[in-house]
């Protein structure tokens, strides 16, 4: 361990009254101990003498200037050097506030709950308009189609579908095999091992597949579009694009929420029959039913409504994921943490809505006679 | 004279690699520098020398490297050849003592890179607190606060967060970030970039005080032909992948380099020029301190 040469100081008691001599060198790296003991430092003081001084910085200048200022003291044996430094430190002297002031625990309180209130207000309606801007971007688009971004919409579909194939795909495969292994081994308490083949085939063509797959995309892609548009705002992006006359509901939301929605059915589908594959395989290595029978009962005892419940649920569930994600990146404002907390909400958002609507779509296509 | 108790805390909290002030002749010394991104080659056998107090400034058309030498300085962006010494220390080495060369340096960057989740003043404690955890928090809080003023920004500024502040004030807090250890050498890049004339002459004249004041060595990257003659005591100029020459502005007018010439001479020069030799026959028509100021200021250029 190198040993710092610290300042000290000592005290010395003459005729005039107390001078406290301080030596070694002022710097903030050797100004701990000196500054901690001067706080501490009791009783008048009537000179500070700094001619055993060596080099000297703005720090140490400082702490000089402010305790001889608080103790009425004079200072004596300042290098030129020392001198102007304490006159500069003097001259920059403040109290101001580090931290912005902060009301009492109780008022913050009330005044979070207000804040709420009113943010709930106030995002209702910028989700309406966010909306309205949406339906307001469609029309023109339809009226103008040369202004529509094709190349845009095209980039979108291969981020939030072509890459997420692998991800998807594993999951999905995994997935089938989990639901396969796990049902058999209670359906053969009742002796219907066969009836695994239901099982997986109705519960990944109707629910998780498509479900699966939109908190998949939530996590990849809603996240990246709240990121991506976020990040843009910080930087100016979008608001240059506004000066140009470019609409940014137009150029960035149109195309990702287009995107999300054509691929969700697609992705949707392509992991249900995953799932059906992963399934098989555990058929064919464990309940004895081979591959490709296993493949030809799928389409005896999976009713052609539960593929058409997935196929109507998903461009659905695309379309929430992308709101979600390009709504709350359009909400950033400020500085980076605001990017990483609409991620979050993003997400988060996209997920429970996901859920509470296939909740309903649940009940409405029992109700419907498609169960 | 300081009671044991506090010698015993202090020394406990103090970090044990903090290295003393430098008393070489060179605190930057680069040699042999190469530096290329993909097939672009940025620099090639690029060597230079920084003396210790100078305020040298860095020019050169934009897309020269002169940001990418400095973040090579800086050992944020490692180096495809060649060898850097900050304070007769290799930067490339992951030792202790390489490490300990971060507390003498002070950085400001192009667009401030002030923390955004904390305000002026807690952006000014963040490097103190780094390097030197023992200090009091009422210390901290004193040293924020007059560095902020020092830095030309208004007190109040110290309590607000960088998205309330204007671009010049980010520029300020920036400085007073990187002036928070009163740090032995600091780097600046294109600090008077997008300020107000009146703005950038006050922050040319508030760096040459910090320099002579703290004896500051100061690498300064700018397109600013008013901080060139203003304040550098030299100036390097970055061409052809180097540096192809180092010296005073007079010095650098008797090379024949073309790019030096319609640098140097160009009609934004001679103005620069003009009206710099203006302020200085008035200052030396003033008050003498000012006119011995100005003085000392021509003895280095000559």
């Amino acid at each position: 361990m190198t040993m710092r040469d610290w300042a000290d100081f000592t005290v010395e008691d003459s005729g005039g009254g107390t001078t406290i001599a301080i030596t070694g060198p002022l710097l903030v790296s050797t100004i701990g101990k000196l500054d901690h003991a001067l706080r501490l430092f009791d009783g008048p003081v009537q000179t500070v003498d700094l001619s055993r001084v060596g080099v000297i910085d703005t720090v140490g200048a400082w702490t000089v200037s402010r305790f001889a200022d608080e103790r009425q003291a004079k200072v004596t044996g300042a290098s030129e050097q020392a001198t102007r430094l304490i006159q500069t430190v003097r001259d920059a002297a403040s109290s101001a506030a580090i931290q912005p002031d902060r009301a009492p625990l109780f008022l913050r309180v009330f005044g979070d709950v207000g804040d709420k209130v009113v943010g709930l207000g106030h995002g209702s309606i910028r989700v309406l308009s966010f909306l309205g801007a949406i339906i307001a971007a469609i029309g023109s688009t339809i009226v103008h189609p040369r202004r529509f971004r094709g190349k845009s919409l095209v980039r979108q579909m291969e981020l939030v579908g072509v890459s997420s194939l692998g991800i998807i795909g594993l999951m999905s495969f995994l997935i089938g095999i989990v639901i396969a292994q796990q049902g058999s081994v209670q359906l053969a308490q009742f002796g219907a091992e066969t009836l695994t083949v239901n099982l997986v085939g109705r519960i990944t063509l109707r629910e998780l597949g498509v479900l699966m797959t939109a908190i998949m995309v939530a996590g990849r892609s809603g996240s990246a579009f709240a990121a991506q548009i976020g990040t843009m705002k910080l930087t100016e992006e979008v608001d240059a694009m506004r000066t140009i006359g470019v609409s940014p509901v137009e150029a960035l939301v149109l195309p990702r929420i287009l995107a999300a929605v054509f691929m969700m059915p697609l992705l949707g589908f392509y992991s249900s029959v995953v799932g059906i594959i992963g399934g098989a395989v555990i058929g064919d290595l464990t309940l004895g039913i081979p591959f490709l029978t296993f493949l030809s009962r799928i389409q005896e005892v999976v009713p052609l409504h539960d593929l058409w419940v997935g196929l109507i649920k998903a461009p659905v569930f695309g379309l929430i994921v992308a709101l979600a994600g390009c709504y709350q990146g359009l909400q950033v404002q400020g500085n980076a943490e605001e990017v990483g907390l609409k991620t979050t909400a993003a997400v988060v958002q996209a997920i429970f809505m996901v859920i509470v609507i296939d909740a309903f779509f649940a009940v409405f296509f029992t109700e419907l006679g498609w169960g | 004279m300081t009671d044991s108790g506090i010698q015993e805390t202090v020394e406990a909290e103090a970090r044990d690699d903090i290295p003393g002030l430098y008393t070489g002749a060179f605190p930057i010394e680069v040699e042999g520098l190469c530096n290329a991104f993909g097939d672009q080659v940025i620099h090639e056998d690029l060597s230079l020398k920084v003396r210790r107090g100078e305020i040298l400034g860095v020019v050169g058309g934009s897309g020269t490297g002169k940001s990418v030498l400095m973040r090579s300085i800086i050992g944020l962006q490692p180096p495809r050849a060649g060898r850097i010494k900050v304070f007769g220390i290799d930067i490339a080495d992951h030792t202790e003592e390489a490490a300990g060369v971060r507390s003498r340096w002070g950085v400001l960057f192009q667009g401030g890179a002030l923390f955004s989740t904390l305000t002026v003043g807690e952006n000014v404690e963040v490097p103190l607190k780094q390097f030197y955890p023992e200090l009091d928090r009422e210390l901290l809080h004193e040293i924020a606060r007059f560095k902020v003023v020092l830095s030309g920004l208004p007190d109040d500024a110290a309590s607000k967060y960088p998205s309330e502040l204007s671009g010049g004030m980010k520029k300020r807090a920036g400085l007073a970030r990187a002036l928070a250890l009163d740090p032995e050498l600091l780097f600046l890049d294109e600090p008077t970039a997008g300020l107000d004339p009146i703005g950038a002459a006050n922050f040319d004249t508030l760096t040459r005080e910090l320099a002579d004041t703290l004896g500051l060595t100061v690498f300064l990257i700018t397109h600013d032909l008013d901080t060139l003659y203003a304040i550098c005591d030299r100036v390097a100029v970055l061409a052809d992948h180097k540096v192809i020459a180092v010296g005073t502005i007079p010095e650098l007018l008797e090379t024949d380099h073309p790019w030096i010439q319609e640098y140097f001479n160009g009609p934004r020069s001679r103005a620069a020029r003009a009206s710099f030799d203006a302020a200085k026959g008035a200052a030396s028509a003033a008050s003498a301190p000012a006119a011995s100021a100005v003085d000392s200021d021509a003895g280095r250029k000559a």
